[in-house]
């Protein structure tokens, strides 16, 4: 068991109650997932600036900025680039600089190399991700959920099933641009699809089954495949139980393996799209009575954009 | 069984929590009417009744609503998650809304009735009693359903009946696909009766009892054949 909360905030007016809302998601779902939680956040300013990218990194040192920004300023042919900016939130340290071609990638490049036994939890523009293993309840006050601000979230509370209780096995998995995925349900050949994709050149950070998941979304997206028709592979090529929910920095998107006996709620209205493990973790939502709510169905792939 | 009956007795599960409201439901006097207001989607509400009482969950209700029942009427006034009126073995519940997945599964008997959409795996390992169903139901309905009738008043996902046993079902819209082992039946003259008694009590209207399809097993998957004699 798992709980899976997201949210896509169509109505602007709503975007400062972000946090308050997914929290009020997550709390619901805390006894589905007793060790762990996570969540990555789409358009919070003071988390992810807008204009400028940034890394999360989980359990980093206390220099970790200074060194990253030695090292960006020791290479690169457009020489030092512009001043990093560093948060911290719970167990997790947000590094931003201005964003550019250079930046978008020198930035994970110099992490990389600065840090190198530092676990990278997510990147890309206004985007975070915050994970630690504990209660999600205790989580949520850490993070200071309720203060989150933007226009998409997702959650994730985990039971662990085919890995160990780590922070590496912690969701949201984000390990493209702007990607999260979160998975309620176990894979059960992704030693297999790991292989492949190591052959592949692509790197793992856990031993987690989830992760094979986000790093075979990642690789199909980065091989220029749509977010609907990667979906669609994965629902092909894996097998197990699976509830998903995946999102980039425009998409929302919700999948189920054939069975579906992973649960799964969406509940929609003009002002936004929520999906969630249970009904309950809904009902906190502003205009959930008139929301148009339905389970979705076996193998479809659900998407919404902004 | 109408949500408007004045209640002898309001309780609020925000306030008690669903053991405390379930204890006081289980001693509730045969005749009386309780309300159970802010259900809030909470799991297990009104479940394991054996009372000849009526109670009413006045918003949505999440996992098992209304399950394990004898004797009493459960009405939600909304929808209900996965499990409502699981293994229910008399009484009734009347869901106004829609509902989770494996609605009524493995039920002995009692009547079911959902004003909505009931999601998949309605009616799966049915033992017994009416399901009844205004709206669609998703996929693998009726899977191993083994005895009852299942009245779909919309239309029927994909693998209807998979596997079915002795359990009946009438489809008034579209069935997408059969699942194996069922087979569409000719309606009989007791099957029209059985369908118009059925909408009545569920208070359907928009069910034509004339013009639905009866899906029955075709029994060649439960049954031993001499075709395999060879196997032992």
């Amino acid at each position: 068991m798992c709980g899976i909360a997201g949210l896509q905030l169509r109505d602007p007016a709503l975007h400062p109650r972000l946090g308050e809302l997914l929290a009020a998601m997550t709390a619901q779902l805390a006894d589905r997932g007793p060790d762990s939680a996570g969540i990555g956040v789409y358009g919070d300013p003071e988390l992810g600036p807008p204009g400028r990218t940034t890394v999360s990194l989980l359990d980093a040192p206390p220099d970790a900025a200074s060194r990253i920004a030695q090292e960006l300023s020791a290479g690169g042919p457009d020489g030092p680039v512009d001043g990093v900016r560093v948060r911290t939130r719970g167990a997790t340290t947000l590094v931003s600089t201005a964003l550019g071609a250079f930046t978008q990638g020198a930035l994970l490049a110099a992490t990389a190399a600065a840090l190198p036994d530092v676990l990278v939890t997510g990147h890309g523009e206004g985007f975070a991700v915050l994970k630690e293993v504990g209660d999600p309840r205790a989580i949520a006050e850490r993070l200071d959920l309720v203060s989150v601000t933007g226009y998409q979230a997702v959650a994730h509370t985990r039971m662990a099933t085919e890995s160990a209780v780590t922070r590496s096995g912690c969701h949201p998995f984000s390990v493209g641009p702007m990607q999260c995925l979160v998975h309620n349900g176990s894979f059960h050949n992704h030693a297999s699809i790991r292989r492949e994709l190591a052959a592949a050149g692509v790197r793992f950070d856990s031993d987690n089954d989830s992760e094979v998941g986000a790093r075979f979304v990642a690789h199909q997206l980065a091989g220029g495949v749509d977010l609907e028709k990667a979906l669609r592979l994965l629902g092909e090529r894996f097998d197990g139980f699976f509830t998903l929910l995946v999102t980039t920095g425009d998409s929302f998107a919700v999948v189920r393996d054939r069975i579906a006996c992973k649960p799964a709620v969406v509940a929609e209205t003009d002002a936004w799209v929520a999906m969630a493990s249970e009904y309950r973790a809904l009902c906190a939502l502003p205009g959930i009575e008139s929301a148009h709510v339905f389970e979705p169905e076996p193998e479809e792939v659900y998407l919404w954009t902004r | 069984m109408d949500a408007l009956t004045v209640p002898a007795l309001v309780l609020d599960a925000s306030e008690l929590g669903v053991r405390e409201v379930n204890a006081r439901l289980r001693t509730l006097p045969a005749g009386v009417t309780a309300h159970v207001v802010n259900p809030a989607g909470q799991h297990n509400l009104a479940v394991a009744l054996d009372v000849a009482a009526r109670v009413v969950l006045a918003g949505p209700a999440g996992y098992y609503a209304g399950a394990l029942g004898r004797q009493a009427d459960v009405v939600v006034t909304g929808r209900v998650g996965p499990g409502a009126a699981e293994n229910l073995m008399s009484g009734s519940v009347r869901v106004e809304g829609s509902a989770g997945q494996s609605l009524a599964a493995s039920a002995h008997g009692g009547l079911v009735v959902v004003t909505g959409d009931a999601s998949l795996r309605a009616g799966i390992s049915l033992k017994g009693g009416e399901i009844a169903v205004a709206g669609d139901v998703g996929r693998y309905g009726a899977f191993l359903a083994q005895a009852g009738t299942i009245l779909v008043g919309g239309d029927a996902g994909a693998d209807l009946g998979d596997s079915l046993y002795e359990a009946v079902i009438y489809v008034a819209g579209r069935i997408a696909s059969l699942g194996t082992d069922a087979r569409v039946e000719d309606l009989t003259g007791a099957d029209v009766d059985a369908v118009t008694a059925l909408a009545a009590r569920a208070g359907f209207t928009h069910v034509d009892p004339q013009n639905v399809t009866r899906v029955a097993s075709a029994r060649e998957l439960y049954h031993f054949t001499t075709h395999h004699a060879g196997s032992y």
